[in-house]
Parts: structure tokens; C-alpha cells; sequence
């Protein structure tokens, strides 16, 4: 199977999504909202509600945002928002309710306002993830979710429901985990951009059988070198690990200039990449398990915030990186401060320079960041 | 490109305000040095410089590389490499670089061997660069070329706080209704960005001399409150405006 047929089967199956939401609705199930890595997607599946990944990663609705929030905002914030009040979002329209979290003040100020276009139940997410004192206040955090999934849907989550909910999401990640783990070959099968689009579009997939079993197929055939390796090989060839805030399709411009310029970004340490590539406990009880799991997600907005020193060690040792972007949203001020120490680690550990930018969705510094990369490219 | 001599690279750099064309011998010495203004075709005035020029290999840098690249079929190469070069051909230990052209400017830090170590740019506005400096000249009725000396004859240091150039020329204006030493206010202003030239140069490289390049390495003023501020040397290439091309030539004669 080439890469353009696996595209078409997705493409199709995204088309057919907008209809299995409806008929889904119709047939009385209940559909919930997520922005966050941290809210547990499997209190919806236990209530038989679909979980739905909502829109944020287009540059479009950002000017009717500014119209309500300030401009120095993170543009993912903008973003979430304006497709919320301009209703250019099917899956927020379609959301019965949204869960969020008090992750940055951006975020948790913006929900507020949020709430006045629909139903928001903002999950408090404590800032650190220490077991004696920060689990406890998650856990019972996740039990006035689970009430709260249990009113809005009618639906009684039972253990059992919690366990086989588990289950499904866990052989999602693990999906998503082998798709992202085939470009630990070198040459890298999957070049970032298309990765990117595929990670991306089957998160929106209201079905999660047809997006596990297509990343199944596209692993095992880019794992036997089916698809080939990456055409990407014009002036470096060298291989790129992109950390920090989620990317998206049409928050992408990096990752396409850094493929114009010919590198290769081979993996992606962020919420909509590797940070999903974790497994929940199966043996421990499952509300016990999930809020272990999830409170561990290694986000900028816990401080310390180690887990993601450590991941980067794994993934830069694990996808042979010769080079480490570091991307902040403009505003994104734990990922900005971050970026620091994230740097001097990266030095100390692997002796490798890292190349840290800000910017927004917008396209106007397009030639500034060129030159950054391609200098950086150059260094290595 | 008239004509084909052998021993001859020629490096050209393509930036916001001005291209700059150098042409080298194979002992990397400095044949031939044009300069025009970008203007709006950047190709056009290229060519325009070229006519008459001669050489076995070219390689282009600056904002117009990339253009520059599919009209002339010529490799490129980014401007922090291409500094990093020309700097080492006027002063082989530099090991710190910085450049202040048209509409950005970058520190650079060196390894031993001459090669990239880290490097700083400005975002993605034109605050701190040459085309600051130029807007803020105008509004205080100077020349751009003795900008920096009457700043320089300043009786004591103004504070100018905006770095935006649209924000600082409304505080430059208010600053002359006040009544406020039109040099003072010009020295308030290469104040302003020498402290964000500074703040680069400190993220990169902590001692040692640096070579100032671009065409800000031209106002003595700079080139005076570099040296205050940072308690280091401070070394001005004959030629501050040609480096990135030179730095081009030389690599290009080194891919060869």
C-alpha cells in the first residue's frame, strides 16, 4: 500500500466521521468534549459517551477571539476559543459537554468565558505530581468527574465499564505509540508533516476501532519498509526531534520548514505525539489507575516538571536525533521558561545544541524562522 | 556572470535593505566589492551587480537567498554560517559575532575551529536593527551617516524605554516637546539597542572580543557603547557591510 492510498483511507474515514457522530447522537449516546492531555478520556467511554478531540490549531478563528480575549495570548488558546464562538468546529457543536483543566492561567481564565457558550466542567489539576499530596486531590478530582460524566450521560460507570474503557484507550495509545515508533528506523519511513496529519485526524475519529486499525496497518507496513524511506534527504538529511506545545495541522509551519529545508523531523515530544504514547495500569483499580497515569503526563505546567527530561533522554536516544527543536506558543510561559533548562540538559546529556523558537500560527515570520533553521541545520 | 575565470568565487549576500557582492581569488583575497540597494526586485538589482562580474563558483546568503537560489541555480547558505566565515577571515581567533543589518540582528558564538557553536536572533520585528536606528534618525532630523556622532557628542545618557519603532517614535516626539537634547535623545536611542544587543551576546558567549558586523558596525556610537557596556573588545572589520558576502565567497571556494 503506498502513502497515498493509506491518505485516501483516512481522508474517507474522516468524511465518514461527521455521519457516525450524528447516527451515534441519534441513537441517544452522548458526545464529550476534550481540549487536554490530562482529563481521562475513558470516563467518557465507560459512560458509552464518545470522547472528542476539539479544534484548536487553526489560525482562522483567532481574530474573532481577540474580539473577547487580549492579543498577548497564546494562539492555541485564541485558536480553541474562537472556533467555540464563531461555532466553525463540528465536534464542539456536537459536544454535549466539555471537560478542561486548570493547566496554565490562560487556559483556566479562558474556560470561564468558555462556559458561557456551553456546558464546561473544568477539571483542578494540582500543579505538581506528588504522590501524597498532589494524587490524593486528583483522584478525588477524577471522582466529581466521574459523577459529573454519570448526570450528563445517564449512564452508571461501573468498574467493569472503567476496565474495558481502559482497555480500548490503552490499545489506542499503543497504536499510536508503533505508528510513532516506526521512525525509529533510519532512514525515517514516515516524514514529520505526514505523521503530523495522520496522529491528527484519526484523534478526531469518533470510532476508535477505524483509527487503531489503520495505524496498525500503516506501523506494520512502514515497519517492513513498505512505504519506502522519506524522500526528504535534499541538503542534511539530518534527523529532528520537535518538543514542547502541541502541533496540529495548521499549526505546522515549522515542522514544513523544516522538511523545506531538508531535515527530517522524525519524532514528536509533545501532547499530540509522544506524550500519548503511555500505557494505564490494568492491574491496579482503575480510578486509582487513571488518575496515576494521567496526573504523570509530563507537561510544563507541573512544576518540577521531570518526566519530561526524562522522556526527552528515552526519545532522543530511541529516535537517534541529531537535533532537538524546541517550540513555544507565543505567551506559552512554562514552555518559554522551560526551554532553558530544557536546553542546558540536552547540552549536559547528549552535547547536542538545541534550537528553541517562539512564534504563533500566523505565517509572517516564515523567513525569519527559515533562517534560524537552516542555520541550525548547518551546526549540526 | 560575464565571463569564466577559474580562480575566482564570489559570495553574495541578499539583505533587507542592501546586497552586497565579493569576489575572491583563490587565496581568498578581496578582488572585487559592490554593494547596491535591495529595492523591490531583489533579483533585478542582483543581476544588475553581476554584470561585469566574473567567477568559477558563486554561493548566495541574506533574506533573498532562497530567490536568488532559483533564478541563479546557485547554492545558499544562512547568514549566521555565512558571518560566522567572513568574521574569521578578518580576524581568525573571533570567536564571538555580532551582526546588526537592515531588519534583524543575531549573535553568534564560535567553536575553535570556526564552526557554529549557538547563535541569538531578534524576533520577528525590526526592533534593535538598523532599520530602528535609521526611522528614529529621521525623526530627529539627522543623516543616517552622522547619526552616531552626534549621539556620541552627547552631555549625558537619556532614557528611551520602547524598543518597538512605532512606540519609541512616539516617544522620541514627545521627548523633543519636552524640550529634551536632541543628541541626548539620539544617545538614549543607541542605548536601547545596545542593551538588546548585549542581552544576545551574554546568552551566547560569556567573554572575549566580539566582531561587530552589518551595517549598524559603521555608527561609532555602537561601536563606543558595545565596548561600555559589555567591558569587551570590540572589533570592526574594514568593511562591517561585506562580511556575510565574503563569508559566501569563501565558502564557496571551500565547497569547491
Amino acid at each position: 500500500m503506498k502513502q497515498n492510498d493509506i491518505m485516501n483511507r483516512l481522508q474517507q474515514m474522516t468524511d465518514e466521521n461527521i455521519a457516525d457522530i450524528e447516527r451515534a447522537k441519534s441513537e441517544g449516546r452522548s458526545v464529550i468534549g476534550f481540549y487536554c492531555l490530562y482529563s481521562p478520556t475513558e470516563m467518557a467511554v465507560a459512560a458509552d459517551a464518545i470522547p472528542l478531540t476539539l479544534c484548536g490549531t487553526r489560525n482562522d478563528p483567532i481574530a474573532a477571539a481577540e474580539e473577547i480575549l487580549p492579543r498577548n495570548l497564546c494562539p492555541l488558546i485564541k485558536s480553541s476559543f474562537g472556533f467555540a464562538v464563531t461555532d466553525t468546529c463540528p465536534f464542539f457543536r456536537f459536544s454535549d459537554i466539555i471537560i478542561a483543566d486548570t493547566t496554565c492561567d490562560g487556559k483556566k481564565k479562558m474556560f470561564e468565558l468558555l462556559s458561557r457558550y456551553k456546558a464546561t466542567h473544568v477539571l483542578q489539576l494540582p500543579q505538581n505530581q506528588d504522590p501524597e499530596t498532589a494524587l490524593p486531590l486528583w483522584r478525588a478530582e477524577l471522582a466529581r468527574y466521574k459523577t459529573i460524566i454519570e448526570e450528563k450521560t445517564g449512564v452508571a460507570i461501573t468498574q467493569d465499564g472503567l476496565r474495558g474503557a481502559i482497555h480500548l484507550m490503552n490499545r489506542e495509545r499503543a497504536a499510536r505509540k508503533a505508528l510513532m515508533d516506526v521512525n525509529q528506523l533510519n532512514p525515517a519511513p514516515l516524514p514529520g508533516s505526514r505523521l503530523l496529519e495522520i496522529l491528527f485526524k484519526v484523534g478526531f475519529l469518533a470510532d476508535k476501532e477505524k483509527g487503531i486499525s489503520l495505524m496498525e496497518e500503516i506501523a506494520a507496513i512502514a515497519g517492513n519498509g513498505g512505504l519506502g524511506a522519506t524522500t526528504i534527504d535534499r541538503k542534511s538529511g539530518k534527523r529532528i526531534l520537535l518538543t514542547g506545545v502541541p502541533v496540529g495541522v495548521g499549526s505546522d509551519k515549522v515542522v514544513k520548514i523544516v522538511e523545506q529545508a531538508g531535515g527530517a523531523v522524525v519524532a514528536f515530544e509533545n501532547c499530540s505525539g509522544y506524550k500519548q504514547a503511555f500505557t494505564v495500569d490494568t492491574e491496579k483499580d482503575p480510578m486509582d489507575a487513571l488518575a496515576e497515569q494521567y496526573l504523570s503526563t509530563p507537561c510544563s505546567v507541573m512544576s518540577p516538571n521531570t518526566g519530561r527530561f526524562d522522556l526527552l533522554k528515552e526519545m532522543i536516544r530511541d529516535f537517534s536525533a541529531d537535533g532537538v527543536i524546541d517550540l513555544t506558543w507565543q505567551a506559552c510561559h512554562t514552555y518559554n521558561v522551560e526551554a532553558f533548562s530544557i536546553d542546558e540538559f540536552i547540552r549536559d546529556t547528549f552535547g547536542l545544541p538545541t534550537l528553541h523558537l517562539e512564534t504563533d500560527y500566523a505565517e509572517s515570520d516564515t523567513e525569519q524562522l527559515r533562517v534560524r533553521i537552516e542555520a541550525y541545520l548547518e551546526m549540526l | 556572470m560575464t565571463g569564466y575565470y577559474a580562480g575566482y568565487y564570489a559570495g553574495i549576500d541578499i539583505g533587507s535593505r542592501t546586497i552586497e557582492l565579493v569576489v575572491i581569488d583563490e587565496e581568498g583575497g578581496i578582488v572585487q566589492s559592490l554593494q547596491a540597494d535591495t529595492g523591490f526586485d531583489p533579483i533585478r538589482e542582483a543581476r544588475r551587480l553581476m554584470n561585469g562580474v566574473s567567477c568559477h563558483q558563486m554561493m548566495a546568503t541574506g533574506y533573498g537567498r532562497n530567490l536568488f537560489e532559483l533564478s541563479f541555480d546557485a547554492p545558499t547558505v544562512t547568514e549566521i554560517k555565512a558571518h560566522a566565515r567572513g568574521a574569521r577571515a578578518f580576524f581568525p581567533d573571533a570567536h564571538t559575532v555580532l551582526d546588526i543589518g537592515g531588519q534583524d540582528s543575531k549573535a553568534i558564538a564560535l567553536f575553535a575551529d570556526g564552526r557554529v557553536k549557538r547563535f541569538e536572533m531578534n524576533d520577528r520585528c525590526a526592533a534593535g536593527t538598523g532599520k530602528f536606528l535609521e526611522i528614529m534618525a529621521r525623526t530627529l532630523g539627522y543623516e543616517i551617516e552622522a547619526f552616531g556622532g552626534e549621539a556620541l557628542n552627547a552631555k549625558r545618557d537619556l532614557t528611551v524605554s520602547s524598543m518597538c519603532t512605532v512606540f519609541a517614535e512616539s516617544e522620541v516626539t514627545s521627548l523633543i516637546a519636552k524640550g529634551e537634547d536632541r543628541r541626548e535623545i539620539a544617545r538614549g536611542l543607541h542605548i536601547s539597542v545596545i542593551r538588546r544587543a548585549a542581552g544576545m551576546i551574554n546568552r551566547v558567549s560569556g567573554e572575549g572580543g566580539i566582531v561587530f558586523t552589518g551595517g549598524v558596525a559603521k555608527n561609532p556610537c555602537m561601536v563606543e557603547l558595545l565596548k561600555e557596556r559589555l567591558s569587551r573588545e570590540v572589533l570592526v572589520p574594514e568593511d562591517p557591510q561585506h562580511v556575510g558576502a565574503l563569508g559566501a565567497a569563501l565558502l564557496a571556494m571551500e565547497a569547491a
